[in-house]
């Protein structure tokens, strides 16, 4: 059945629909965050709202809604486990990369890819039954669930990004350089430690950025784990609680159009943003990286 | 060895000798191709008559490919490309708006230089044509595919395995199933761009004979760099250097005596 | 020590850890495994909670989850693929700007929590448009955060067909569609189907944006109304685990739930890495 010229425009204009239409969700996810998050600011002032140290939004008398202890709830989990998953992610790509032989590799990979596919509330199961328990053995907390317990399970979950952008970024690196390398009499040890890491280093940087931006926007794993109590500490022994996790719990028990609905509009566009951030920095990156090359 | 030469208009053949049962074809008149700035086709002025083969020929970069493929607006392609000038086939200007472009690749066939088969069976590559044009289903197709695959010498290696993969055949019976895939379609011009150019002696031996069958029924215009194989193959011969046409001739001239001093050398290999 | 001694005590150090951490990994799958297959009888899976969730099976939920992907298939698959056909085949046709524009959008939603998606659902889909709790409200939620992973994979499939199976196709008088449609499309469609069920299997799992969206403690049964809360695996576990009653009680019913899911996303991981490497494999 042959198309005619007119039914060739329709479809292309079909197409391109298709294709804006992700400017036109990242612009309604834009849109209705503020239309949602703004209210909250008629009545908490933003300095409050982000310095503030006590989120009580649902007490009767003297409501508060100082996000901070999100905030610093967030920043403990992720940065803590982004310490962790880093060394080992970079480890684990290493020896993907460079040190294990073909038929292992042929195991880890899908290894590795399994390892991204399993569920996140599963990641947060696994924190609240099974490896609270063998945090409490070994370090006898006063918390069960705690910062620690969020910041284990989350790099565990991280670690798959942060292992295939690696591995990628050292696969990348010219074989050349390598060989040169060994040529003049380095081990391969030293040849990864001198040649090749530094060359894959932004690359790695951006496994990194990106691994630190799937933390920060992790909910039910963090839910789950840490024990939910809005307090503003750095002890990973205490329970606190995230960005994510306010929203997810609190919104189920709000009224709608109430300022705590609102406020929750609030930590969820302050959330967007600082993914929204780091997205662009990874973006900016990679684009200078690619006209560099 | 560069001369600078403004666009020159070489001698029109057709009008020195007789050519009998030799309609005028496709015409060029004062045509050029840019891309971007390149200045890639300057001032063509030539004729195509039909049942003949005529070569393009030249060194590298001289515009043959660019020429070949202003024919069928396959150049349409390329975003940055402009030109000024007509192409008239069969009196009309192909460049013209109202010109369905469909069609004119329905008239207008081409074979490229790397065979480029479908990744589909022998038979659905040359019945890919004639589906998209309607020129039949069922049985009438089976025909059309049968015939084609005769025309262009491939039937009797291929007639009991039609289902099977194209990328299972040897690389010049790729190239003859491009070919029958371009005949599918009953086109009236037939362009081949280096056709033999990646296949080995005998194959191209036998595309050759092909192209000689061809032309008593089709207009074909061949693109080589092979100079040995313009000389055997072709009837009319246009030599190019730099983007213009030096000398357009019938073939035994252009080898035996060439009126051009930049022809000569090229084909006493002086250049390439 | 020298540098042999080094490099060598490095090396395993390496692999101990890297082979540490898959173990870490598949110890917890099989332990997880060896509690909830049991569980699993014809009973659990086809007959809807009891006793205010403190028995009975699973049937609802399972249920809502294929409800809600099937929907989601539905709105992200045509979207998806169409977007990436405009990438990979017609952008000469607009301004490059923008086309940058559209990439780098992609680029960010693929970056977007979750749970901002819930609150977009929550927003627009439950509120401004009406759709209430709804399955028809989860699906597209997952739809839009499912786009992003289908475009950018299969845009990669339609750029990987050589440039030559659409010249031939353009020079014997096809139009540009018809060239998608009957040859690209065809050759790209491995990578495609490949990346389509792997942003599935993520919509599978997701929680949050149906926490939002639809997904509700307990249903005694369900109607199959997409206009209606639904029960789905992924809340299951959360609501059991965190918020039901007893949960030591029903821990054996979290375990179930847990591999039930699990089973459902790793088959379909599976799946689309072995097509992945097939086709790989073919074209070498």
């Amino acid at each position: 059945m042959r198309v005619t010229r007119k039914d060739e425009r329709s479809i292309e204009g079909a197409l391109f629909f298709s294709a804006i239409l992700a400017i036109i969700i990242l612009g309604l996810i834009f849109i209705f965050l503020l239309r949602e998050a703004i209210p909250t600011f008629y009545e908490v002032p933003i300095s409050e709202f982000l310095l503030g140290r006590e989120w009580f939004p649902s007490s009767f008398k003297d409501p508060r809604f100082g996000a901070l202890p999100l905030i610093a709830g967030s920043f403990l989990v992720v940065v803590t486990a982004v310490v962790i998953a880093v060394p080992v992610g970079l480890v684990c790509a290493i020896y993907i990369a460079e040190i294990a032989d073909h038929r292992l590799k042929e195991i880890l990979k899908p290894a590795i890819e399994i390892l991204a596919g399993i569920p996140s509330v599963v990641y947060g199961f696994i924190a609240l039954v099974l490896l609270s328990e063998f945090i409490q053995n070994v370090l006898h907390a006063t918390y069960r669930l705690n910062a620690l317990n969020g910041a284990l399970i989350l790099s565990l979950m991280i670690l798959p990004t942060i292992i295939s952008i690696t591995e990628d970024a050292i696969n990348a690196v010219p074989r050349d350089y390598k060989q040169a390398s060994l040529a003049l009499g380095a081990t391969r040890w030293e040849t990864m430690r001198k040649v090749t890491l530094p060359a894959a280093q932004s690359g790695i940087t951006v496994g990194v950025m990106l691994g630190m931006g799937r933390a920060v926007g992790e909910t039910m794993a963090v839910l789950m784990a840490t024990g939910n109590s809005p307090v503003v500490t750095l002890n990973l022994l205490r329970s606190v609680e995230t960005m994510t996790a306010v929203i997810a719990i609190e919104m189920g028990e709000v009224v709608f159009g109430s300022l705590h609905y609102h406020a929750l509009f609030a930590i969820g566009l302050l959330l967007f943003i600082i993914t929204f951030a780091v997205n662009l920095v990874v973006d900016l990156t990679i684009h200078r990286r690619g006209r560099m090359s | 060895m560069i001369r600078d030469t403004r666009y020159r208009v070489p001698v029109n053949p057709f009008e020195e000798y007789e050519f009998d049962n030799a309609d005028e074809k496709i015409e060029f008149d004062d045509f050029h191709l840019w891309y971007g700035d390149n200045h890639v086709l300057k001032d063509i002025d030539l004729e195509i008559r039909e049942n003949m083969i005529t070569a393009f020929m030249g060194p590298s970069g001289c515009g043959k490919s660019s020429l070949l493929r202003a024919i069928n607006r396959m150049n349409d392609l390329i975003p940055e490309c402009r030109y000024k000038g007509e192409i008239e086939i069969d009196d009309v200007d192909i460049n013209d708006p109202d010109v369905d472009v469909y069609e004119l690749r329905k008239k207008v066939g081409m074979v490229f230089q790397k065979p480029n088969p479908f990744p589909m069976s022998i038979y659905e590559n040359v019945a890919y044509g004639p589906r998209i044009h309607n020129m039949g289903n069922g049985k009438s197709l089976d025909a059309i595919v049968e015939r084609s695959l005769k025309e262009a010498a491939l039937w009797g290696e291929v007639y009991d395995r039609l289902e099977d993969s194209a990328m299972s055949l040897s690389g010049g019976q790729q190239q003859r199933l491009c070919i029958a895939r371009a005949l599918a379609v009953e086109p009236e011009i037939i362009l081949l761009d280096e056709p033999c150019s990646a296949l080995d002696p005998i194959a191209t031996t036998k595309i050759e004979g092909l192209m000689r069958r061809l032309e008593e029924k089709y207009t074909v215009i061949l693109v080589t760099h092979n100079l040995q194989q313009a000389a055997r193959v072709s009837d009319m011969t246009a030599f190019m250097y730099l983007g213009e046409i030096i000398e357009f001739d019938r073939t035994r001239n252009i080898f035996e005596n060439p009126r051009e001093e930049l022809t000569e050398n090229y084909i006493t290999g002086k250049f390439g | 020590m020298d540098k042999i001694t080094v490099e060598r005590s490095v090396f395993t150090i390496f692999k101990l850890l890297t082979w540490g951490v898959v173990s870490i990994v598949a110890m917890l799958l099989l332990f997880i495994f060896s509690k909830g297959l049991p569980v699993l009888s014809p009973d659990f899976l086809t007959s809807p909670p009891e006793n205010g969730m403190l028995g009975g099976g699973i049937s609802i939920a399972i249920l809502g989850t294929l409800m809600v992907m099937v929907l989601t298939i539905v709105f992200a698959v045509p979207l998806g693929i169409g977007s990436a056909i405009f990438l990979a085949e017609y952008t000469d046709k607009v301004d490059p700007r923008i086309t940058r524009m559209v990439r780098l959008a992609i680029n960010n939603l693929a970056g977007v929590p979750s749970i901002v998606y819930g609150l977009l659902g929550l927003g627009m889909f439950v509120l401004f448009l009406n759709l209430r709790f709804s399955v028809l409200s989860a699906a597209l939620t997952l739809s839009f955060l499912t786009l992003p992973v289908i475009i950018a994979a299969s845009e990669e499939s339609l750029r990987n067909v050589p440039r030559d199976y659409r010249e031939a196709s353009l020079a014997l008088g096809a139009t540009r569609w018809e060239t998608v449609r009957h040859v690209v499309l065809p050759s790209a469609l491995p990578g495609i189907m490949t990346a389509c069920i792997l942003g599935l299997s993520r919509a599978a799992g997701e929680t949050a944006p149906l926490l939002m969206t639809g997904a509700a403690y307990y249903l005694p049964s369900f109607s199959g109304n997409i206009f209606r809360q639904f029960m789905a695996l992924s809340t299951h576990i959360f609501f059991m685990s965190t918020q039901s009653p007893n949960p030591d009680i029903t821990r054996p019913i979290q375990y179930g739930t847990i591999v039930v899911l699990l089973i459902i996303v790793l088959t379909m991981n599976m799946t689309a890495i072995l097509i992945r490497s097939y086709y790989r494999r073919k074209h070498r």
